[in-house]
């Protein structure tokens, strides 16, 4: 069974520019993933219990201690652009 | 047609004061340099795993505990997909179904009035970095470009989400109010609106009456003083009336509060239908808060605010003061241990709140700069209930003490403020009185109580004021009536 999805509007919720070709090609292969989890969708569940995740496990916690930082010349060294220890982004309303 | 009514919802942001992040080991931490407490999971580099702090979902139970909340047993975190640059992964780490409480509520009063607003969820996230924008005025629209510190990155924030049950700005006001004590109380955070580490944002639409339907609501940012939140909602509700009686249309949008102005200001961002393509964080475990867990902070929460205030009622002072005492940690402490030491809470409660809080603000000090101690309260109390000192000297005595010039005792004798209580000694001075003015007396007997005015003081002045005017005013009208 076909399933319907607005691939141009997943790509720019996503922020993903693609070209029509591109569109066509995602489109195809994103429908093939959604069929395959319909068909799952479509086994019956009854008294199956809900799983959220795949390992046994809970509560893989952190106690709340500080580790090391980077340095402020370490974060930025990968940074595109950088002015006075901040990150540097192009404007973030309206056109760059 | 019914009267418009005012429908409101908030969402209050509260950053947890953990010594580390939500989900790496760098430092919560204030005004530090740019960019400093930042570390490959909290700047998204690729393969950082986050993982949750034990502190935090701890924090998150006891807020959640405290507004009265169903704590699930099972919670799992999402990832709150957009784009934005203070936002490292483009994408949240915040929770959707399943959140750690839901079904909560918040009893506020208001004019005396109880009032109850649902808590409808309290969630937990991660806070974003902090951006500045670069331009002409440091406004986002006309920035050249924004520079990014990720300090702030991912420091445990928990969202806190009414029902629309308000519908006063006042109410508004209130629920802030009680909920910055009660995040105080508990020890989760300093709750600074100033500074950002209690954050409000006001859901407001109006309609006609309790009946109809909702309206088209606004949200409103940037509201950092309860004072802005209720003039905020006050300022929305007025214009979104105008509006509406004018014929016109409430937009769905986000408003900015401008403090200045005293206006709500549309940030004109096209809203998108909100699509954050919520999905299971599938880099972390479920969370399981079991029974013990729930069981172990509710035995281990503090009192809170309200419970506070309503045993200082009880214990004899009034709402007022008892709003006052249980505000204050430091003053409330001094009250709490004065009348352990025996002190009437009733003139405790006063003392504190009126002369200790006015010489404190006169002198700029803390209570803990002063000399004062519980044990001072208690013997000062004691002594005016045992008529050695009079009420209104009682005062002069306590600043004396805050300024470090002794106990109570040792001020009131080096002061000659002791009054004479001994009643042999005064009821002698009575008669002494009496025989020197038997025209008076005679008056007295006859009804005019005015004269006890004149007997009182000529006691007063043949005890140099020393005499207990109460207990010398009940003698002479005691005599009087023979
Ligand atoms: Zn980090």
């Amino acid at each position: 069974m076909p399933v319907d999805i607005d691939i141009a509007k997943v790509a720019h919720l996503a922020r993903i520019d693609l070209s029509d070709e591109e569109l066509a090609q995602y489109g195809e292969q994103l429908s093939v993933i959604l069929e395959y989890a319909e068909r799952v969708s479509a086994l019956p569940t009854d008294g199956v219990e809900p799983t959220s995740h795949p390992l046994p496990a809970t509560n893989a916690f952190r106690p709340d201690v500080v580790t090391s930082s980077l340095t402020n010349e370490e974060a930025l060294a990968m940074a595109p652009e950088a002015e006075d220890g901040y990150f540097r982004v192009p404007r973030i309303l309206g056109e760059p | 047609m019914p009267e418009w009514e005012a429908v409101i919802g908030i969402e209050t942001h509260v950053e947890l004061q953990t010594n580390s992040k939500m989900f790496c080991g760098c430092a919560v931490a204030f005004g530090e340099a740019p960019n400093t407490n930042t570390c490959p999971v909290c700047l998204a580099l690729p393969g950082a795993i986050p993982v949750p702090n034990e502190e935090a979902i701890e924090g998150i139970v006891k807020i959640g505990t405290a507004l009265d909340s169903t704590i699930n047993k099972d919670s799992l975190f999402y990832r709150k997909n957009y784009f934005y640059p203070d936002l490292p992964k483009n994408y949240q780490i915040s929770q959707y179904t399943f959140p750690v409480c839901e079904f909560g509520k918040l009893e506020i009063v208001v004019d005396g009035e109880p009032f109850v607003v649902g808590i409808t969820r309290v969630h937990m996230e991660e806070d974003t970095g902090k951006s500045r924008h670069v331009g002409e005025d440091g406004r986002i629209h006309d920035a050249s470009h924004s520079l990014l510190d990720f300090n702030r990155s991912g420091v445990p924030l928990v969202e806190i989400v009414t029902e629309p049950d308000i519908r006063t700005a006042e109410q508004a006001r209130a629920y802030g109010a009680e909920l910055q004590r009660i995040v105080r109380t508990l020890g989760v955070s300093d709750a600074r609106l100033e500074e950002g580490s209690m954050r409000f944002d006001a859901n407001v639409s109006v309609r006609r009456g309790p009946d109809a339907e909702f309206g088209t609501r606004t949200e409103t940012k940037n509201v950092n003083s309860l004072r802005s939140l209720q003039r905020a909602i006050t300022f929305e509700i007025d214009r979104q009336t105008r509006v509406l009686e004018e014929g016109g249309e409430i937009i769905q949008e986000t408003r900015h509060w401008n403090e200045d102005k005293g206006v709500t200001i549309s940030m004109r961002i096209k809203e998108e239908s909100e699509d954050y393509r919520y999905f299971q964080e599938p880099d972390m475990l479920p969370l399981e808060i079991d029974e013990a867990w729930q069981q172990r902070v509710k035995a281990e929460q503090p009192e809170l605010p309200a419970q506070k205030r309503a045993r200082y009622v009880g214990l004899g002072t009034d709402a007022h003061t008892a709003e006052l005492l249980a505000d204050d940690p430091a003053l409330g402490g001094l009250f709490d241990q004065a009348v352990q030491a025996g002190a009437n809470a009733k003139q405790a409660g006063i003392w504190i709140t009126q002369e200790v809080v006015a010489y404190l603000r006169r002198e700029e000090k803390s209570l803990v700069e002063t000399a004062l101690s519980a044990a001072h309260v208690a013997e000062l109390s004691e002594m005016v209930s045992a008529g050695d000192l009079s009420s209104t000297a009682s005062k002069d005595v306590l600043n004396a003490v805050l300024a470090g010039d002794g106990t109570p005792r040792e001020i009131a004798e080096a002061k000659d403020l002791i009054q004479i209580s001994d009643s042999g000694f005064l009821e002698a001075e009575v008669d002494a009185v009496i025989a020197d003015n038997t025209d008076a007396f005679e008056k007295l007997a006859g009804g005019d109580m005015k004269m006890i005015g004149f007997f009182v003081g000529q006691v007063m002045k043949r005890t140099g004021g020393k005499a207990d005017p109460r207990l010398v005013s009940e003698m002479v009208r005691n005599k009087a009536q023979g």
